[in-house]
Formats: C-alpha cells, structure tokens, sequence
C-alpha cells in the first residue's frame, strides 16, 4: 500500500509531472511538492499518483560512497582472513 | 543514478552482514512495521544472511491487513446501492469481508472499479454526476494525503456526487501499543514511505517513552541491512534513537505541505487494528467541516450483514509479530493466495504472502 517507485521527470506541465520509470510513462500530480523546485532530470518518489517527495541525489551518493567503505573493509577482511587462514569473525 | 540498482549490490549485502555478524553480541528482535519491507525482506532472503543473534519479525505494517472485516461489509453493503460507484486501489479488492468481497459483488453486478489514483475517482464523479462515486480511503500517512488532496479538490470543485469511507490509520500508536502488550521488540525498522511525509518527529517517544530505537529505512536490500546494522549498533551500545537510514528520500521535517493537507481534511480519532483492537486517535477520521464528502454520512448501508470472523486464520497474531505464517495450520494448505482465508495472505504487502511466495 506504502509502495512508492523512484520516476525521472521528462516534463513538467502545470501541476503534472510526465515521468518514466523503465519505459513506462506515467504522470504524477505535483499537488504535494508545490514548494519544492523541480526540473526534468529530477527524480522523484510516486505513490498513488502523486509524487511524494524529490529524491536526493547528494544523499544517495553519500550512501553509496559509504557502502563502498564497508567493501572495502570486508574485501580487506577476506584477504586477512585467507592469509591467516583463520576466520576472523 | 537511477535510485534502484545501485541498493542491490551483493558485495555491499555481504560486507553489511559481516559487520552485523562483528558487532552483534546479543540476541534482539528487529520489528518492520511496513509491508514494503516485509516484501523485500522476504524477497531478497536477507534474514538467511543474518547471524543466529538477530531475528527479524513483521508487525501490523499492511493496512489492508489490519482493517476490520466489518469494514469490507460496509463497503460491500455500499456496492449494493443501485446508484453508487465504489472506487478503491486494487488489494482491496479481494478481501473477505464476513459473507462476500468485493470482487463477488463486482461479478453480481455491482458498479466496482479499481483504481491507480483517489483522482481517478474523481475523475470519475465528474464524469457520472448522477452516480455516488464511493472512494475506499485505505492506507497510512503515505496515502492519506493523497485522499484528502482530492477531498479538497472535490470541495473546490463543489462536486456534491464524491464521498470517501476512511479507514486511514497513522502508525506511531500501533508501534507503541505493540511495546504496551509485552510483544518482545528491541528495536524498530520505521517505514521509509510513511516518513517520508512524516518525518521522524512522529516517532521521538518510541526511544524516549520505552527505550527502543527506531531506524527509517529504505527498501531495497542495502538498505535494509544498514538500518539492521544501525539498530544493532544502537541497542550494543545502549543509545536508542530515531535515525534516518533513507536519506535520499526522508528528511527530518517530511512533506509540510502533504501534512498540511492532510490535517486540513482529517483528525484523530480511534480506531480498531486487527490484533490490536482499538487504539486510541490511531485513525484519520474526516473532519466535520468535509462531512459532505464522508460516505459513513451519505451512503445508505441497508444490507449490511453482521460481523464474522474465519475460524482457525491467526493473522492478529501474526500482525502483532508473536506467531509467524508457517505457525498458522491454514498456511499454505486451507489458505493461500488464490484461495485466502485472511486479510495478511490476501495482499500483497501481507506477512503470510511474502513467506508463501519467498518462504514456505
């Protein structure tokens, strides 16, 4: 019921937003993001035909840049972990 | 950065449980409050790459789940009117109520449609001035304002031929009276949609009232493990808190302007949660000034049956996260998802669907 897609923005037209998500077009009112600016190439959450809030692409790199630091770590864990021949945790 | 495939990488899965399996030293139980997660959980295998210490259970997070069945038999009951349309979003659509669904009364002539939007509906009541266009308003802060934007519009417009039956239900009271039950929790996964328009506010008693943390999660399966890794963290080190995991997508504030809307068209009010029962301003009832467009007002229920519930199906139970689907003799034999006995196999964000599809 809470389901939501991330959709892209190709344009906007008044209060509706025309989005794609893999294909597909779909177009979301923008009733619940009147304060916030938006520009195609935006992403934004769906859910029930509106969109619900714009996604943050400098939050989103962070997260990812974190896991990246978590690979890291595990991959140089692995490698400790083979050379020792003995688990580590 | 699409938003999707970048939260499903494998490696990251694998190197977020090693550092769950580091630092976990004692047994917790890890609640998820929102079928989207239930789904992924299940979907994804992740509580297989979890260490024996932590265990994950589903709560009441699917509002098709916990509604009453006496709700299905207004609203069936409402079909009967030979002048109304009823409008709802599809999972509703095949819910028992205690003699019919609304899917039968559909095949014996009832004007049913399923719709993507609560603005279809309206489109709809425009568009059928002689008819009573009946929107089933089911869902948590993520869809309700979605349904009090159209009561708004539907005002403005002065259409005189839209009603909404709500059964719109906020989250925080249910997450609280679950603690109040004794029902064994040591920390939440919070709902990442419902945050979304809420922010975390809404949740600041959980770790202050009863000492459980909170984390917001996202829904693909990176995230779900760092929100399990955040929680874990809190609980070893004995700080719960209210953290948002789902950063791209929550802020700490929410969606003003949805709430707005939302408080605008609806106030609090009780409400009655399957395996629950009622619990105390946990649902959105419509306010007295768009009682115009409230169905339970408007439209005549002449034919409703009285209440029955299934015998043997567990699903209170199961929504209060003290039984699981396999613990239910129904499961998978009596009840599934062609053929359900209970609401919680009959949606497709139920704890006994997930497990028939990805866990039987």
């Amino acid at each position: 019921m809470c389901l939501s897609i991330p959709a892209k923005i190709e344009k906007i037209e008044g209060e509706t937003a025309v989005c794609s998500v893999g294909g597909s077009t779909y177009q979301a009112s923008l009733m619940m993001l009147q304060t916030e600016e938006l520009a195609p190439g935006d992403y934004v959450l769906i859910h029930t035909g509106f969109a619900i809030q714009k996604l943050d692409k400098e939050e989103a790199e962070a997260s990812l840049k974190a896991f990246d630091e978590f690979k890291k770590l595990n991959e140089e864990m692995d490698r400790e972990e083979r050379e020792t021949n003995q688990r580590l945790i | 950065m699409r938003y999707i495939d970048e939260f499903r990488d494998r490696d990251t899965v694998r190197a977020l449980a090693a550092e769950i399996k580091k630092i976990s030293t004692r047994p917790v139980k890890l609640m998820e409050v929102c079928g989207g997660h239930t789904m992924s959980i299940q979907k994804f295998g992740l509580p297989a790459l979890l260490p024996d210490t932590v265990e994950l259970i589903s709560g009441p997070g699917c509002p098709v789940c916990v509604t009453s069945r006496s709700y299905i038999d207004k609203a069936v009951a409402f079909s009967q009117q030979k002048d109304v349309i009823i409008t709802t979003y599809g999972d509703l659509i095949r819910v028992p109520g205690s003699e019919s669904t609304l899917e039968k009364e559909h095949a014996a002539g009832a004007d049913v449609r399923v719709v993507y939007s609560v603005l279809d509906a309206l489109k709809i009541a425009r568009e059928q001035p002689a008819k009573k266009v009946v929107f089933l308003g089911i869902g948590f802060e993520t869809t309700a304002p979605g349904t009090a934007v159209a009561i708004l519009q539907a005002a403005r417009e002065k259409l005189t031929n839209f009603f909404v039956y709500s059964a719109h239900k906020v989250m925080p009271p249910a997450m609280a009276a679950l603690i109040d039950e004794g029902v064994q929790i040591n920390g939440y996964i919070g709902p990442g949609h419902v945050s979304t328009i809420t922010g975390k506010g809404i949740y600041e008693d959980i770790p202050k009232k009863f000492g459980l943390g909170v984390v917001i999660s996202g829904f693909e399966p990176t995230d779900l493990m760092q929100s399990v890794l955040m929680l874990i963290r809190q609980i070893e080190t004995g700080k719960p808190q209210v953290e948002i995991q789902y950063k791209r997508a929550v802020r700490p504030e929410g969606n003003r302007k949805a709430k707005q809307m939302m408080n605008e068209v609806f106030e609090p009010g009780d409400d009655w949660w399957r395996g629950l029962g009622v619990l105390k301003d946990s649902g959105l009832k419509i306010r007295p000034k768009y009682a115009a467009f409230d169905a339970e007002k408007n439209i005549r229920a002449d034919g409703m049956v009285p209440l029955r519930e299934p015998k043997g199906c567990i699903c209170g139970d199961i929504l209060k996260g003290i039984k699981k689907p396999k613990d239910c003799r129904l499961f998978a034999t009596v009840c599934t998802p062609r053929d359900p006995v209970g609401s919680c196999m009959v949606s497709g964000e139920g704890a006994c669907q997930a497990y028939y599809l990805y866990n039987r």
